[in-house]
């Protein structure tokens, strides 16, 4: 394996996406997306919903595989192997290796029910990384302190709120030290007085130097938080740049109009 | 009957003297200011017919009973007699014995089935159906006298490399297919068909974004099965795998058309001698009766075990609960350190 040497920390996690195509049966739903991420950089994709936000996180890591295009991880094919001029497919414990990686977190959790909060952040790093099961409890106590949930590491997701359930899935995703975060629509499925606390978590990993690529409808959170905004429609990326060009200055028609109808008129200054 | 009911309760409800300030007659919006009920009894509502529902039933279960107990047809002293004789003890280990190999071998070979029919290879996948759709299809009395005459299909067995002439061993048929293993072999592949599809259901029944969640963190695929998936399919399989294995103790009744000795060709064997046809058949039915409520007590707590994070707190066992009502109840409780 060609892994970069002793690398530091802000210059891991370098994500390059280039002319990614994916269809669903006849429609296409990514129509040729580039986009670049620096290591340790925050980029939060925006766009109305169908617009593919979603299934170009999980081409990220390989969820799903794509039509056209390739992504690179530090410059590693994510889910192919260059052999002569060759792109072979990886088998599926390689595809596996890259994973850990690269965390996710999804809107509706997928904690697992029947494990506490405590086994569902030991799980992992026990059975794709091959730490002891001490280490991995130990390190994922330390996680779910980090979140905010120290005396819940005994309790099972149902015994505990969507705040609560989706810290412990940032903390379950953290467990594998990855490079990359992946968060899809983290807050969507949550009450709005609950959004905040996953946020606020969300906000404390944007300084790590984890790469950090967010798909969100929390217009002001992006602002806060992102170093690029990305504006998706239709399978495409329309526009990117800092939050202030998108959302104070936006070129393009189409994200005008999107904004103003998602920007609350106090927002949007 | 609910007029009755009415009727009561507001007769009740005028007993005490409640300070009603405001009478009817001063207008409704007075009336709802000033009503103050917080001095008032509250009279649970009556439920008469399930009173007479109740009597009607505990007189026929009166009835079933005391015909049970009195009618000497049923000759209970012959039950009682044969009950436990060493031939029907043994009988009932064979039809334990033919339960369990059975069983296990089955739901083993189910799962392998189950796991082929949601494979992505095409041929998998239409094999294991196919095998469901032929077990399903046929009797298992059928299938039964056919694994017993396969030695009039087949010679000899033998295993070697196909098409060649490579044997590494060859047996008689006859020699190999006893009565126990054609019980065996019939039972078990009837039970994988069966059992196949309900895991199968089991597996369906658990969310794909678990198996998402556990491929982004990059847990390996046998991992994901048995850890991620099967405890949460385990939930739907249970109640169903339960009723079959249950179907299965007194299928193995059918072993009978082999003539081997399990339960009920040993009571028919002893009633054929004896002319007690009833009595001996009543003895069967209450060894089946013991055994159907044994494993009642094993699938009430296997399924406990697996509802753990699927309810908020898990209900009390039986032992719990009488535990539980003997501490509020009891007329001097003793102070203990619980």
């Amino acid at each position: 394996m060609t892994e970069t040497l002793t690398a530091p920390p802000a210059t891991r996690g370098l994500v390059e996406i280039t002319g990614v195509r994916k269809s669903f049966g006849a429609t296409e739903v990514l129509k040729g997306v580039s986009l670049t991420v620096e290591p340790g950089g925050v980029a939060v994709i925006v766009g109305p919903s169908g617009s593919g936000k979603s299934t170009l996180l999980r081409t990220i890591n390989h969820l799903e595989k794509v039509d056209g295009g390739h992504i690179t991880i530090d410059g590693r094919l994510v889910g192919y192997e260059v052999r002569g001029d060759r792109l072979h497919e990886l088998r599926e414990k390689e595809i596996l290796k890259q994973r850990t990686e690269i965390g996710m977190v999804f809107q509706n959790f997928n904690l697992f029910p029947h494990l506490t909060a405590l086994e569902n952040v030991a799980e992992a790093p026990v059975v794709a990384q091959g730490r002891t099961k001490e280490e991995a409890r130990r390190r994922g106590q330390e996680l779910l302190d980090r979140v905010g949930l120290k005396d819940r590491a005994g309790a099972y997701p149902r015994q505990l709120s969507g705040g609560q359930q989706q810290r412990v899935a940032i903390a379950r995703a953290l467990a594998l030290d990855p490079k990359i975060l992946l968060f899809d629509e983290p807050t969507s499925a949550l009450d709005p007085e609950l959004v905040n606390e996953v946020l606020d978590v969300i906000r404390e990993l944007a300084k790590s130097g984890t790469t950090l690529i967010i798909v969100t409808h929390e217009m002001g959170f992006a602002r806060d938080v992102a170093d690029t905004v990305v504006f998706m429609d239709q399978g495409q990326i329309v526009e990117q740049g800092t939050p202030q060009d998108i959302f104070s200055n936006p070129q393009e028609p189409r994200t005008r109009s999107f904004f103003s109808k998602v920007l609350e008129p106090a927002f949007n200054i | 009957m609910s007029s009755a009911a009415t009727t009561v309760a507001q007769s009740q409800q005028q007993q005490p003297a409640a300070p009603r300030e405001a009478p009817p007659s001063k207008g409704a919006a007075a009336a709802r200011q000033a009503a103050d009920y917080s001095s008032y009894r509250v009279v649970a509502a009556r439920h008469p017919w399930r009173w007479v529902g109740t009597a009607v039933v505990a007189l026929g279960v009166l009835a079933v009973a005391w015909s049970l107990a009195t009618n000497p047809r049923w000759e209970w002293g012959v039950v009682a007699q044969w009950f436990t004789a060493q031939s029907v003890v043994n009988g009932l280990v064979e039809t334990l014995k033919l339960t369990v190999i059975s069983g296990i071998l089955g739901f083993v070979l189910g799962f392998i089935l189950a796991l082929m029919r949601l494979s992505a290879s095409p041929l998998l996948v239409s094999v294991s159906w196919t095998f469901s759709w032929i077990f399903r299809s046929t009797p298992l009395l059928v299938q039964m006298l056919l694994w017993y005459n396969l030695g009039y299909l087949y010679e000899k067995i033998s295993l070697g490399i196909p098409f060649t002439d490579v044997r590494f061993f060859e047996v008689q048929t006859t020699t190999l297919i006893s009565q126990f293993a054609a019980a065996v072999l019939g039972l078990t592949l009837n039970q994988a068909a069966y059992s196949a599809e309900i895991i199968r259901g089991g597996i369906l029944s658990v969310d794909q974004g678990q198996l998402e969640a556990a491929a982004a963190l990059g847990i390996p695929a046998w991992r994901r099965s048995t850890r991620i998936v099967l405890p949460q399919a385990m939930r739907a399989i249970l109640p169903t795998a339960f009723n079959e294995i249950i179907g299965l103790v007194k299928g193995t009744s059918i072993v009978y058309v082999l003539a081997y000795s399990e339960l009920f060709y040993t009571v028919q064997v002893i009633y054929n001698r004896t002319q007690q046809v009833l009595p001996l058949l009543l003895v069967a039915t209450l060894w089946y009766i013991v055994i159907t409520s044994v494993l009642s007590v094993f699938q009430y707590y296997i399924e406990r075990h697996y509802s753990k994070g699927a309810v908020r707190t898990l209900p009390l066992t039986p032992l719990q609960k009488a535990r539980k009502f003997f501490a509020t109840h009891a007329p001097a409780p003793t102070r203990r350190n619980i």
